[in-house]
């Protein structure tokens, strides 16, 4: 039934249909209202799970990492700093092939002190070994949920999954999303069955020490796990438009009119709707543009990329999010898509826009057109204020 | 497709605002895309709110700088402040200030309404939260929305006493603007 909700409130109401045992959170800034909303839910006693409130983000992450330990589908959202101050235990949650879904309602990073949003946190935990999907819309979001669930449950899986989505445009926005049914959620994610589990009666124990004899095939085969998730990805997406109708294709990306296209722009999240809406402009005055949305960043679908992109002539990566002395992190990827292969775009050039909340305009995604000439640009900022870099130079 | 921007103090009830009026396009069928940006995230601090509505689902997700219609919850905003930046040619704003304050100067085809949201707020309610007066008055203005699917919302979001005061809000808001 379609409803007219924040984007906090559409995820707290999925999640909780996915009925977690354990929820934990520190209740600051920057925290979402999708754990202030989910406590609510269990005082109000519609959620029959134990809430935690910790004394900050690392116990926050480290009590779920006991909960699912303990063999109960866990659940926390977080942001920003917050997600960095988790930094060490979610590596530990991989390491241990703990399935969990965390939100990250994606925000900048101080200093300086900033709340609003870019992608610089998830981005900067690429490497931690959970995988990342990055929703366009609050349906997404909410869907992304559901089949992240599916996906870090998955016997061959037991990875976590961490459901990314822009901080207050989509947090914080509002519009109408459609939710499913309690009977139709429990008919696509059973129960949580663990294969091992921390009990009393049977101990044993998990994340030990591994000497060099042993730690290294640990990240062989989470590295391995991480392939076959670029196959089950698409599969659960198969069985999630049959359950539910909405159709995400193979869940990896979205080709928006790349078929014939000239241009392309390669994005994530929230700012690929400001861009169709820059396709549709353009394609309806003749212009061959498109749009790549990845919507996996963790695996990187890199085959599906090259599928995508090899007849392209000149494409465009917008990043909201740098790293800082090299390309940025979506850019990278792009052109590691193309390293060595027979076919390429002419032209992967790399943009940056939307730091710490700057508006992304379509004039903005129009600028990035205009630049997305012959020449390739490594990298550009766009929509800086010139009289702010004069300041700084002290001029 | 319509824009409307909200200029207000934090804590005035723009989010509020925003919400109850995507919820009455949400009702009429329609696609609102309701959304805040905050300034310096504390009270007092100016901040807007927005909405974009259409007939199909929303994508564009930038802020909203050539609005068809403007709300202003706090007249001291306009102080050093253009609140009518990028208005259309034939725009609407819709200001909360005293009775008999003196409405901004605007192009030919623009049209400003100064309501008393607050005093009615002060005695429909009892506080000074206007927003639920504005948006009658909004719907009366515009056009936009009917006054009943605006009482529908607020049955909806309000609960006893607080609804009673709001739908006396809401209709006073509305009947100020009719009667002009």
């Amino acid at each position: 039934m379609k409803e007219f909700l924040e984007g906090s409130r559409a995820v707290a109401e999925i999640v909780k249909m996915c009925k977690p045992g354990v929820i934990s959170a520190y209740p600051i800034t920057p925290q979402t209202h999708i754990v202030e909303e989910l406590a609510q839910m269990v005082a109000n006693g519609e959620l029959n799970a134990q809430f935690v409130n910790v004394e900050s983000e690392h116990s926050a992450a480290s009590v779920v990492l006991g909960g699912v330990a303990a063999g109960v589908r866990s659940f926390t959202a977080t942001s920003s700093q917050g997600l960095f101050y988790m930094a060490e235990v979610l590596f530990n949650i991989s390491g241990m092939r703990l399935p969990l879904v965390m939100t990250c309602a994606n925000r900048a990073i101080s200093a300086p002190i900033n709340i609003w949003n870019d992608q610089q946190d998830s981005l900067s935990l690429r490497d931690s070994g959970w995988v990342q999907l990055y929703a366009e819309n609050i349906q997404e979001a909410v869907d992304l949920h559901l089949i992240g669930y599916r996906l870090s449950e998955d016997k061959s899986m037991m990875l976590p999954v961490m459901v990314c989505m822009d901080g207050f445009i989509l947090t914080h926005g509002m519009e109408a999303v459609d939710m499913p049914k309690q009977e139709e959620v429990d008919k696509f994610l059973p129960a949580y069955k663990p294969l091992y589990k921390l009990d009393t009666a049977e101990p044993i124990s998990m994340g030990l020490l591994a000497d060099p004899d042993y730690y290294i095939e640990t990240r062989f085969a989470m590295q391995e796990t991480f392939k076959d998730a670029l196959k089950l990805i698409p599969t659960i997406n198969e069985e999630f438009k049959n359950c539910f109708n909405r159709d995400y294709k193979d869940g990896l990306v979205e080709e928006y009119y790349t078929k014939d296209a000239e241009k392309v722009i390669v994005a994530m999240g929230s700012v690929c709707g400001t861009i169709k809406e820059v396709v549709d402009a353009q394609r309806a005055k003749g212009k061959k543009i498109g749009l790549l949305k990845v919507i996996s960043y963790r695996p990187f679908p890199y085959a599906r990329v090259y599928d995508a992109l090899k007849d392209v002539p000149r494409v465009a990566v917008l990043d909201k999010a740098v790293s800082l002395g090299a390309y940025a992190p979506l850019a990278i990827e792009i052109k590691a898509a193309f390293s060595g292969k027979k076919k390429s775009p002419k032209v992967i050039s790399s943009f940056v826009a939307g730091l710490g909340g700057r508006d992304i305009t379509a004039e903005s995604v129009k600028e990035i057109l205009t630049k997305l000439t012959q020449k390739e640009i490594n990298l550009e900022f766009i929509d800086l204020k010139p009289e702010l870099l004069k300041e700084e130079y002290g001029e | 497709m319509k824009e409307i921007r909200i200029h207000a103090r934090a804590g005035q009830g723009a989010i509020t605002t925003a919400t109850l009026l995507g919820y009455a396009y949400f009702l009429k069928g329609m696609y609102p895309y309701a959304f805040p940006n905050f300034g310096a995230a504390r009270m007092g601090a100016p901040m807007n709110a927005f909405v974009r509505v259409d007939t199909k689902p929303v994508r564009l997700r930038s802020q909203i700088y050539e609005p068809d219609y403007i709300l202003v919850m706090d007249p001291t905003l306009m102080r050093g402040f253009n609140c009518f930046s990028g208005l259309k040619e034939d725009g609407i704003a819709i200001i909360n200030d005293k009775e008999g304050a003196d409405a901004p100067k605007v192009k030919t085809k623009q049209k400003v309404f100064v309501v008393p949201a607050t005093d009615i707020a002060m005695k429909a309610i009892g506080r000074p939260l206007g927003n639920t007066a504005l948006i009658g008055a909004f719907a009366a203005a515009t056009g936009q929305l009917d006054l009943d699917t605006l009482l529908e919302v607020i049955k909806k979001r309000f609960k006893g006493k607080a609804q009673e005061g709001n739908i006396e809000a809401v209709k006073q808001g509305y009947e100020y603007i009719k009667r002009r």
